[in-house]
């Protein structure tokens, strides 16, 4: 099951392109769980009204894993913007989930 | 080959190298998870390839490559030219390739994780091909590219248990660490079966080891055996489990002397025994060997003659002027030759190859001339392994081996050759011997397995005649001939 979160509509501004985030789950378990949840969090936060989070449950779909390289549960993958980046773990280190996003200012 | 042990309690699953499931009777331990370990180009990616392509062509068992190392593209073209055609078993959904790639510098982690999505993508590959052989190499780049070593360890300890319920026979190879098998220490969980693979390079000649440090249940061969990889793959070279029960022919061949065969009771040497020639330079050891060859040849045998001193066509010269004619047999495909340089490839791939052409030719004799040209730079007691190997492949195929050796002309016995000399079964010495300001050729003949034989030394003469031996008397040796009737042959 995928899902497509986003809040595309809003006061998103010309120079940020739409951030695309894939996060990569093995069924209901409570570390996905709270990965999506601290994902969303941080979303809300840093990336308001330009972001999709699309959740891909390899028990669902095992032959996705490959594609992205994924070999950690939970895994969360910036598509866009370039370059690629890859966070395992539920994302509750906050400041590394940044850093490993690339949101924070320098 | 039996492709289960007798131990009821243990299955195998035969592994196809050859030589391999020998050594371990049977092949690795099913369903079970066997570590093959080595340093860098030891050649164990090559071996759990091999594993599980025999596995497929040979018995139909699809496979998972998971590789930690190389890409696909890769491998496939890597292994091409070791025959292994990769690409036509992905075709034929015998084979699946997943590439894991695991970068460090591209992995943040944030959190507590564990590695389900390796389990998630090895379970669809197996699934998807209904593999049962798998191969995981390296599983130990995952430590370099992930830093929580804790989680990693109870990961691979889950997933090693995962593959036995799996019910898939596993090779998961490691890179060789100073001081414990492998660098991150995979044999604490993999103890089923470890196999340890070495590559050295002993006097500018690269030599193979293969060596079963575990195999719980069953039991194994415990040496170090030498294997070769080649185009055909991998073969392990072991002394022979089969142990002395070789047939034993009555029959005897001559040795394409009159006088030697009169000296000999019965006429010549036993069918399917082996025989050593022994002399310092000069005293005409290959003239023997050659013309044993030749006489095989005239009774419509075929002879395989391998030469590690002189090319075809400095024998065949060299001989004519003996009066033997090697280029007839040849060209008549009666004498094939086999001349290369010794130190060419090491003792275990001359080995192979040797006896690869015994088995393509299936001559009825077969001459090394000489085998001292192999003992340069070798061990004496890899030497020893190797002709026990050579004998033993001769003997269970009933094909007489004439093997010829350089020897110190000072030595008051042949020093190394004592040792190959307790292995085969006649030993003629030759010995240049100074009588009254002339050089005389002699021959003694030491040792003759099962055939009593005469005791005492006769002249080698090499007239237009062809060979011959003469009479004691003639050549001024003082001790007394013991046939009667012995002929009198005019120099």
């Amino acid at each position: 099951m995928t899902l497509r979160l986003g809040d595309a509509g809003g006061n998103g501004t010309a120079t940020h392109a739409t951030w695309n985030l894939r996060l990569y789950v093995a069924g209901q378990s409570p570390r996905s769980l709270a990965a999506f949840a601290n994902l969303k969090r941080l979303c809300e936060t840093h990336l308001k009204g330009r972001y999709t989070i699309e959740v891909v449950d390899l028990l669902q779909h095992p032959q996705l894993a490959e594609g992205d390289q994924i070999i950690a549960i939970p895994t969360l993958v910036r598509k866009l913007p370039e370059p690629m980046k890859k966070i395992i773990g539920d994302l509750s280190n906050q400041e590394k989930t940044l850093v490993g996003l690339d949101l924070i200012e320098r | 080959m039996p492709a289960t042990t007798a131990t009821p309690s243990l299955r195998k699953t035969p592994s196809g190298i050859r030589g391999l499931d020998e050594i371990t009777g049977g092949g690795l331990p099913a369903g079970r998870p066997t570590l093959v370990c080595g340093g860098p180009g030891c050649g164990k990616t090559l071996f759990g390839i091999e594993f599980l392509v025999r596995g497929a062509l040979d018995h139909g068992e699809p496979a998972v490559l998971m590789t930690f190392e190389e890409r696909v593209e890769d491998l496939v073209e890597n292994t091409r030219a070791l025959g292994f055609d990769l690409d036509d078993l992905i075709r034929r959904k015998l084979l699946a390739i997943d590439y894991v790639k695991v970068e460090r510098s591209e992995i943040q982690e944030t959190g507590e994780y564990d590695l389900e999505a390796l389990f998630v993508r090895l379970n669809y590959a197996i699934d998807s091909t209904g593999a049962k052989r798998v191969l995981l190499d390296t599983i130990e780049s995952l430590f370099a590219g992930l830093s929580n070593e804790t989680l990693l360890r109870s990961e691979l300890r889950r997933l090693f248990l995962w593959l036995k319920e799996k019910g898939v026979t596993a090779v998961v190879t490691g890179e060789r660490g100073s001081g414990s098998l492998t660098r991150n220490g995979l044999e604490e969980y993999i103890s089923d079966c470890v196999i340890l693979l070495d590559h050295r390079v002993t006097e500018q000649v690269s030599t193979r080891r293969l060596r079963i440090v575990k195999y719980r249940g069953s039991t194994h061969g415990t040496n170090e055996y030498p294997f070769v990889i080649d185009r055909d793959g991998i073969t392990v070279v072991p002394i022979t489990s089969a142990g002395l029960a070789h047939p034993a022919p009555k029959e005897r061949v001559s040795t394409g002397i009159a006088h030697l065969d009169a000296m000999l009771p019965g006429g010549g040497y036993y069918r399917g025994s082996t025989v050593l020639i022994t002399g310092s330079a000069g005293t005409g050891k290959t003239s023997l060997a050659a013309r044993f060859a030749e006489a095989a040849c005239e009774r419509g045998e075929r002879a395989l003659y391998f030469a590690f001193e002189e090319s075809r066509d400095q024998l065949t010269r060299n001989m004519a002027s003996l009066g033997l004619d090697l280029e007839r047999h040849a060209k008549s495909g009666k004498l094939v030759f086999s001349c290369s340089r010794p130190t060419l490839v090491g003792l275990e791939a001359h080995l192979s190859g040797m006896m690869r052409q015994v088995d393509a030719v299936k001559p009825a004799v077969v001459v090394v001339d000489p085998i001292s040209s192999l003992l340069t730079g070798s061990e004496t007691v890899a030497v020893q392994a190797m002709l026990i190997r050579l004998v033993d492949h001769m003997k269970t195929q009933q094909i007489t081996l004439l093997m010829t050796s350089l020897v110190d002309a000072h030595a008051a016995l042949p020093g190394t050759e004592t040792s190959i000399s307790s292995i085969v079964d006649g030993w003629i010495a030759l010995r240049d011997v100074e009588t009254e300001g002339e050089r005389k050729r002699m021959l003694y003949v030491l040792k003759v397995r099962g055939v009593g034989h005469s005791r005492h030394a006769r002249e080698l003469d090499f007239g237009d005649g062809g060979i011959r031996l003469l009479d004691t008397a003639r050549a001024g040796v003082s001790t007394p001939p013991r046939r009667a009737g012995s002929k009198r042959a005019r120099k």
